[in-house]
């Protein structure tokens, strides 16, 4: 399978990239790592006429200590964020996420920001984001505007970086001690997550002081569990007060039915993977 | 048409090629390595995985415009001077294929894995082998070769094998004659 033919710009820098967006009209696709384009466009579903391509930027590369937060470069890939010392300490969840997206031949080659822009509701990355309260920096034609992830992911595949537009960094709160985990359900390997579930545990003299929760393909767009968070919120980290807590994983989501799962199995799903993520990120024996 | 230029095997190329031309259709048709194969051309399958500047790839996912400037490292790079790298060796050694068609990318992603992990368990060579897929379910006699090739590699193991060992490790980053 052969894609359709496409002019091919490979700036050197972000202002670059948003002129050759800018000029290369409505046809246009960014190209990240490429491991969610490439099949796409193998199987033409989709047929730009230009892809620019972010490889050669350096500046959109690595991580760096910004304070209060850490800050992902948008081309950093998945390779490289499990190995960061950066994120091991101050947003372990997105580490530990990230060692679970697809095998290590993608993982060298997929990128952080190019997983948040694909926006497969799918996508591990997502619900992390969302959790930890990341911002996403975005570069356009007008200059640059900060959204957050609780704004950032608008539909199915759709974000809000508009089609002229680059997401060229991600800042993520620094989570410095907090316990995490990432529970996922799929059939195989290598199958995208029917359900995922991300949560991030501050923990105080035993008991839960904060809660992040968040979730993987419960709705089109990666949701947050903030009945699971108040919940949880003053409890002690014991299995009884996280089972019950858990119970409210669903609520105001709207999963969908396909092959894989009914809406009510993916609600069940939630309910049990919430208990097993926080379970795991607060230390307690399940 | 796109100029570049690529380091296969030791060797450099310069060539045209249209932006969309994939990885993998680059090193077969115009570099005639066609020891690396196209399995499912929907990258589940990892039988075109080649090293690209010394990390893992599955080839049908990469342009070969983004392989300017690289280095890659195909199946037919690991074997020097007649004698086969150490993970060949142990595929062969442990009868780790049947139709053999999945085995470029299984070894190409076993000397990665071996690579990060130098002594891995069972469980580790089947998460670190979890993008190659092989049909024939070989994968008990995968997993044998791997961990075989990774005492033979291994320090200590022997001065013949730790000389193939550091040829072959060399050879992974860099490829050449």
């Amino acid at each position: 399978m052969i894609p359709a033919a496409f002019d091919y710009v490979a700036p050197s820098s972000v202002d670059e990239a948003v002129q050759a967006l800018a000029q290369a009209g409505d046809e246009v696709k960014v190209l990240g790592g490429g491991q969610s384009l490439l099949p796409v466009l193998r199987m033409r579903l989709a047929a730009p006429t230009t892809l620019v391509d972010l490889g050669k930027i350096a500046e959109l590369r690595g991580v760096r200590d910004d304070g209060d937060a850490i800050v992902i470069g948008s081309m950093t890939t998945h390779h490289e964020v499990t190995r960061d010392s950066l994120v091991a300490a101050h947003a372990e969840l997105v580490a530990k996420t990230t060692r679970t997206v697809a095998d290590p031949q993608i993982r060298h080659r997929g990128t952080f920001g190019g997983s948040l822009v694909h926006a497969d509701p799918a996508g591990d990355l997502l619900a992390p984001a969302v959790a930890l309260g990341a911002e996403m920096v975005i570069a356009g034609s007008s200059g640059r505007r900060t959204v957050p992830a609780s704004e950032f992911f608008v539909d199915y595949f759709t974000t809000a970086v508009a089609p002229d537009e680059v997401l060229i960094e991600v800042r993520i709160p620094k989570h410095t001690g907090w316990g995490s985990h990432y529970e996922k359900f799929n059939r195989v390997a290598q199958a995208w997550s029917i359900v995922g579930v991300a949560a991030a545990v501050r923990s105080e003299g035993g008991s839960i002081a904060e809660a992040r929760v968040a979730l993987t393909n419960m709705g089109s767009t990666p949701i947050r569990a903030t009945g699971v968070e108040r919940a949880l919120v003053g409890q002690p980290a014991s299995a009884e007060a996280i089972r019950s807590a858990a119970q409210h994983a669903a609520e105001g989501t709207s999963p969908t039915t396909d092959g894989n799962a009914d809406a009510d199995y993916r609600e069940h799903l939630a309910r049990v993977l919430t208990g097993r993520a926080v379970s795991e990120a607060a230390g307690v024996g399940g | 048409m796109t100029r570049i230029t690529v380091t296969v095997d030791g060797v450099k190329y310069t060539d045209e090629v249209e932006p969309r031309t994939l990885l993998v259709h680059y090193l077969r048709e115009q570099v005639g390595k066609t020891g690396t194969v196209v399995g499912c051309d929907t990258s589940n399958c990892g039988a075109c995985t080649v090293h690209l500047d010394g990390q893992s790839v599955k080839s049908c996912s990469v342009f070969a415009v983004q392989a300017d400037g690289s280095e890659v490292t195909t199946i037919e790079g690991l074997a020097r001077d007649g004698r086969l790298h150490p993970v060949q060796q142990a595929f062969h050694d442990n009868h780790a294929l049947q139709c053999g068609f999945c085995t470029p990318g299984m070894i190409m992603q076993a000397i990665d894995l071996l690579g990060d992990n130098p002594n891995p368990d069972d469980e580790q060579v089947r998460h670190g082998l979890e993008g190659n897929l092989c049909r024939c379910t070989g994968y008990q006699n995968i997993v044998k070769a791997v961990r075989d090739a990774a005492g033979k590699m291994s320090p200590g193991a022997g001065p013949a094998a730790e000389q193939v060992s550091s040829q072959a490790r060399s050879g992974v980053s860099g490829g050449g004659q």
